[in-house]
C-alpha cells in the first residue's frame, strides 16, 4: 500500500517546562484518512505534544507542517481556523442550547445580523445526516446521554474545519454501546479522509478502531507501528519500558506468608458502575496484595471503594467476617483502614499546614475536635516518624507545600501509619518521587506486611508490584481479570500478557 | 528586626499604630484614660467599646472564612436579635426584673443560633454555595426582624438590659469584657482544643480532609451556628446601647465590616489558616478610621469616600503580592543609580 502524504508532519519537537524535559525530539506524522493512535503512559507526553500541536503551549525546538507548509499556531483558534480541531475528554459545549445552536454557536449563519433560524436548523440536519446520527436539532443538547454530545461535539469539530481531528480520550466515560456509536462515526469521517488523532487508555479500543500507533515514553518517541503488526503485550513493554534497573534491589520476592493468616478485608462482588466492574477478593494480615493494570483499568477505583471514598453501587465490604457499611472514608478509618492517595496535594495534603499538623490529622479526625491530641503526644509521634522515615527537612513546623514530593509522601504516609491502621492501601506511593525515597518506600513496606499489616499496593511499575506483593491483582478495562500468587512463575512479561490479553475469570 | 517584620500581625499592627498617632495630632488627650465615677474613659476605650459589636460579629466571620465559606446574614442576625430581646422585655411587667431580662436575652441568642445553623445546614447539608445560602437570610432576616418589632422602632427602659452595651463592671465598659469572654472562649476551642487544625484542613482542602476522616459537614454547621451566636450578642449590644431595637437600621453592612476586619488581619478569603488576633486588630482599624474621620473633621458628604480610599491603602499594605513588587521595584532600580551619576560625571569631562 502506497501511503499518501501525510496532511501533518512533526519533526523533532522539544518542549521544555520548569525542571522537566517534557518533549525531546518527537517526530508525528498523520495520514489523511487514518486513525492514529497516540499511545503512553501518565506523564509520557501525549497531552504535551496536542497542546503544542494546537497552538497551548509554544515549541523550543522543531518544526510542524501541514500539508507541506509549515505552521505555527499562537492558540487552538487558530489551529481550528487551519483545519486542526479538538474534542476534548469533558465535552465544551452548553447543554443548555439546542444541538442547532451548539453547532453554530459563534458562526451562526446571518443575513444583516440576524440569525437565519431556519438555515442554521437545515445545515445541523444535513451534517448529523452526514455523520448518520438521526437527533432533534431543537432539543436541548442536555437531553441527550454524553456519548451523543460528544459527537455533537465531533460534528460541530468537523464542520468548522475537516482536515485534522483530534480526540482526546473521547471514551473514558461512555459504556460499550456508546463506544461502538461513536466509532461508527468516526470510520464515516475516516471514510471521508480525515486525519484522526485518538488517545484512549483501552487497548481494546486502540486495536478495534486505530490503523497506526506512536508510542511516547517520558517525553520521547518510542517508534511507530502499525497497529496490525504489534502485539498488545509488545505495546504494553514498549509502554512501560525498563527503567526500573537501576534501582536499589530488595529482596526479589517477598517473604512467605504465613498460611493461616486471617482475613482482614474481603469484597464480595464490591462494584460501582462506570469506574470498576464487580470484583472480589481478600486480603490478609501480613500480605501485599499487589494490582497491577494499565492507567485507567480501575485500579484506583477498587482503592476508593474499599476506602468508601465512594459509593459502591453494588456487593459489599466483610471485615474480620462481618459485612459492614463503608459509605464514608470515616467508615473506613473506624475499621483501620488507611488510603494513600494517588494525587497527593489534592486529595492528600493540606499544603497550608505544617508537617506537624499533617501527620496528627486522622488521628485527631478519628478523636473529634473536642478531644486533641495532646501536644507533647503530638511532638513524640511526629518527632518518631519524622526520623523513623528519614523526612527532610526534619523540621515538623515545616509547611508541607515546601517539601519535595518524596518527603511529602513520606508525610502522608505518617499521618495514617500513627493511626496504626490495619489494612493500609497505597496508590502510586512511589510516582514522581526520585530514586532514594522510592526505595526507602519499598523497604518501609515490606517491613510494615512483615509486623503483620496487610498492603493493598497499586503501582504502574510492574517490577515494584512483583517485588513487594505476595499476590497480584490484575485489572484490565476496569475488570479484575485475574490474581496471581507470586511465585517463580510470575514474571513481568506474564503480568504484560495477562494486561494485555485479559484472561478474563 | 527582621522577624519583627515577617510576622503576619506586623503590618495590622503598623496600621492600627500609624492611625491612632494621626489621631493623637488631631485631638488633645487621645492616649489619655482618666477614671470617673469609677468608670474608665477615654478614646481608646471608647473605640473598643464602640467596636465591640464589630469585633464579635468578625470573629465569628473568621471561623466561617477559614472553612472557605462566607456569612452575609450576620448583619440581619444582629437585627433579628435585637429586635426579639426587646420586644420580650417591652413585654415584661417590669422591665428591670432580671429574670425575664434573663430570659429575652436566652431566647434571642438561641434563636441566633438556629439561625445560624440554618446557614450551615443550607451550606453544608445542601451544599448551596456559601455566598448565595447566606444571601438568602441577610435579605429575608431583614423581614423577619421587620415582623417581629411590627415596623415600629421598639424602646424599652431596662437597667440590666441596658449593662450589656452601655454599662460598666469593674470599672470597664461591660461590652470589653464581652468581647474578652468570647475571644477567650474561641481561642480556646480553636487553639486549645482541635477544632482550629480541623477548620483550618477543611478550608485548606475539602476533599483531603474528608479522604483524613474528617467529619467537615457537622464541623461547617457547628462554625455557622457558632458565627450565628456571635451576631445575636453583637445584636444585643447595639440594642442595649440604644435601648431600642431597629429592624431596618441595627447591623446594617456590618457583614462587610466583618469581612473586611478579618481580611485586613489576614485571613484568606479562599479559607485555611485563620488568625483570630489579626481580626480583633482589623475590626479596631476599622473602628479606629470611623474615629478618624469624626476627630480630623472630614466633610460628611465625603466621609464614605475617604473611608473608602483609607481602606484601599489598608489592603494594598496588607498583601504580601503588593509589598513584593514595590519592594523588587525599589531594590532594581538602586543598582541603576550608580550608572546614572556615572553618566553624569562622563558628560562635562
Amino acid at each position: 500500500m502506497a501511503a499518501p502524504d501525510p496532511i501533518l508532519r512533526m519533526t523533532g519537537i522539544s518542549k521544555q517546562f520548569p525542571g522537566v524535559k517534557a518533549l525531546d525530539g518527537v517526530d508525528f506524522r498523520l495520514l489523511p484518512g487514518e486513525v492514529h493512535a497516540l499511545m503512553g503512559e501518565n506523564g509520557a507526553g501525549k497531552s504535551t505534544l496536542i497542546k503544542v500541536l494546537t497552538g497551548v503551549h509554544d515549541i523550543d525546538a522543531g518544526r510542524i507542517e501541514l500539508a507541506g507548509a509549515p505552521v505555527s499556531f499562537a492558540g487552538p483558534l487558530e489551529a481550528q481556523r487551519a483545519g486542526i480541531s479538538t474534542v476534548y475528554q469533558e465535552v465544551n459545549l452548553c447543554p443548555n442550547l439546542s444541538v442547532a445552536e451548539n453547532i453554530f454557536i459563534g458562526r451562526e449563519p446571518r443575513r444583516l445580523g440576524r440569525i437565519r433560524w431556519g438555515e442554521m436548523r437545515a445545515r445541523a440536519a444535513a451534517l448529523l445526516e452526514r455523520l448518520e446520527l438521526d437527533l432533534d436539532v431543537n432539543a436541548p443538547l442536555s437531553s441527550y446521554s454524553a456519548a451523543v454530545q460528544q459527537m455533537v461535539a465531533i460534528a460541530r469539530a468537523v464542520d468548522i474545519s475537516a482536515s485534522v481531528l483530534i480526540l482526546d480520550e473521547p471514551t473514558s466515560s461512555l459504556d460499550a454501546g456508546e463506544v461502538a456509536q461513536l466509532f461508527r462515526v468516526m470510520r464515516r469521517l475516516k471514510g471521508e479522509g480525515i486525519a484522526i488523532l485518538f488517545v484512549s487508555h483501552f487497548l481494546d479500543q486502540i486495536y478495534d478502531i486505530a490503523d497506526r500507533m506512536t508510542i511516547l515514553r517520558n517525553g520521547r518517541l518510542v517508534g511507530e507501528y502499525l497497529v496490525s503488526e504489534l502485539s498488545q503485550v509488545e505495546l504494553v513493554g514498549k509502554m512501560i519500558g525498563q527503567e526500573l534497573a537501576d534501582l536499589e534491589r530488595l529482596d526479589d520476592k517477598p517473604k512467605d506468608l504465613s498460611p493461616d493468616a486471617k482475613a482482614v478485608v474481603e469484597t464480595r462482588e464490591l462494584g460501582r458502575t462506570g469506574a470498576v466492574e464487580p470484583f472480589t477478593l481478600t486480603i490478609h494480615e501480613g500480605e501485599v496484595l499487589g494490582l497491577a493494570g494499565l492507567l485507567g483499568s480501575g485500579r484506583t477505583e477498587i482503592a476508593r471503594l474499599l476506602f468508601g471514598a465512594d459509593h459502591a453501587g453494588t456487593g459489599e465490604v466483610v471485615v474480620d467476617g462481618t459485612p459492614v457499611s463503608m459509605r464514608t472514608p470515616r467508615a473506613a478509618t473506624n475499621h483501620k483502614i488507611a488510603f494513600c492517595p494517588e494525587n497527593r496535594r489534592t486529595e492528600g495534603l493540606i499544603a497550608d499546614l505544617t508537617v506537624r499538623e499533617n501527620i496528627i490529622l486522622a488521628l485527631q479526625a478519628a478523636r473529634g475536635w473536642a478531644r486533641p491530641v495532646p501536644r507533647r503526644r503530638q511532638d513524640e509521634l511526629v518527632e518518631k516518624y519524622i526520623s523513623a522515615l528519614r523526612i527532610t527537612p526534619p523540621n515538623p513546623e515545616q509547611l508541607v507545600r515546601n517539601l519535595s514530593g518524596g518527603n511529602q509522601q513520606k508525610v502522608l504516609l505518617a499521618r495514617w501509619l500513627i493511626v496504626e491502621p490495619r489494612l493500609l492501601i497505597l496508590d502510586e506511593p512511589t510516582r514522581g518521587i526520585d530514586v532514594g525515597a522510592k526505595a526507602e518506600i519499598q523497604r518501609l513496606v515490606a517491613s510494615l506486611s512483615d509486623g503483620g499489616m496487610a498492603v493493598l499496593f497499586i503501582s504502574a511499575e510492574l517490577e515494584e508490584v512483583l517485588r513487594l506483593s505476595h499476590r497480584v491483582g490484575v485489572l484490565r478495562d476496569r475488570h479484575l481479570v485475574a490474581q496471581l500468587p507470586n511465585d517463580d512463575a510470575l514474571t513481568t512479561d506474564v503480568l504484560m500478557q495477562t494486561i494485555a490479553s485479559g484472561a478474563r475469570t | 528586626m527582621n522577624q519583627v517584620i515577617r510576622h503576619r500581625l506586623f503590618w495590622p499592627a503598623l496600621i492600627l499604630v500609624l492611625l491612632l498617632a494621626v489621631n493623637v495630632v488631631f485631638t488633645d488627650g487621645f492616649l489619655s484614660v482618666e477614671m470617673k465615677n469609677g468608670h474608665l474613659y477615654g478614646s481608646l476605650i471608647d473605640i473598643i467599646r464602640f467596636g465591640a459589636p464589630l469585633i464579635l460579629v468578625a470573629i465569628g466571620m473568621t471561623l466561617v472564612i477559614a472553612t472557605g465559606g462566607i456569612d452575609l446574614s450576620v448583619g440581619s442576625v444582629v437585627a433579628i436579635s435585637g429586635a426579639l430581646a426587646c420586644l420580650q422585655i417591652s413585654g415584661l411587667e417590669d422591665q428591670n426584673a432580671v429574670g425575664g431580662v434573663l430570659a429575652a436575652i436566652g431566647m434571642a441568642l438561641a434563636l441566633s443560633l438556629v439561625l445560624g445553623i440554618w446557614n450551615g445546614f443550607l451550606v453544608a447539608g445542601i451544599g448551596i454555595q456559601p455566598i448565595i445560602a447566606t444571601l438568602i437570610l441577610m435579605v429575608a432576616g431583614r423581614g423577619v426582624a421587620q415582623l417581629i418589632t411590627d415596623g415600629q422602632i421598639i424602646t424599652i427602659n431596662s437597667t440590666p438590659y441596658k449593662l450589656i452595651g452601655g454599662g460598666y463592671w469593674l470599672t470597664v465598659p461591660f461590652g470589653i469584657l464581652i468581647v474578652l469572654a468570647v475571644l477567650a472562649v474561641t481561642a480556646f476551642l480553636t487553639r486549645r482544643l482541635a477544632l482550629g487544625v480541623l477548620i483550618e484542613s477543611v478550608g485548606g482542602n475539602a476533599e483531603a480532609s474528608r479522604l483524613a476522616g474528617i467529619r467537615s459537614r457537622g464541623l461547617i454547621i457547628l462554625v455557622y451556628a457558632f458565627c450565628g451566636l456571635c451576631a445575636g450578642i453583637a445584636g444585643l449590644m447595639i440594642s442595649s446601647n440604644v435601648s431600642s431595637a431597629d429592624g431596618n437600621a441595627a447591623g446594617l453592612w456590618i457583614e462587610l465590616d466583618a469581612i473586611l476586619a478579618v481580611v485586613i488581619g489576614g485571613t484568606s478569603l479562599v479559607g485555611g489558616r485563620f488568625s483570630l488576633g489579626g481580626t480583633v486588630l482589623g475590626a479596631l482599624i476599622i473602628q479606629t478610621l470611623t474615629t478618624t474621620i469624626y476627630s480630623i473633621g472630614v466633610p460628611p458628604e465625603t466621609t464614605l469616600l475617604f473611608k473608602a480610599v483609607v481602606i484601599i491603602l489598608v489592603c494594598l499594605l496588607q498583601s504580601p503580592t503588593f509589598r513584593e513588587k514595590v519592594f523588587r521595584r525599589r531594590e532594581r532600580g538602586r543598582p541603576a543609580a550608580p550608572s546614572g551619576t556615572d553618566t553624569k560625571v562622563r558628560i562635562p569631562a
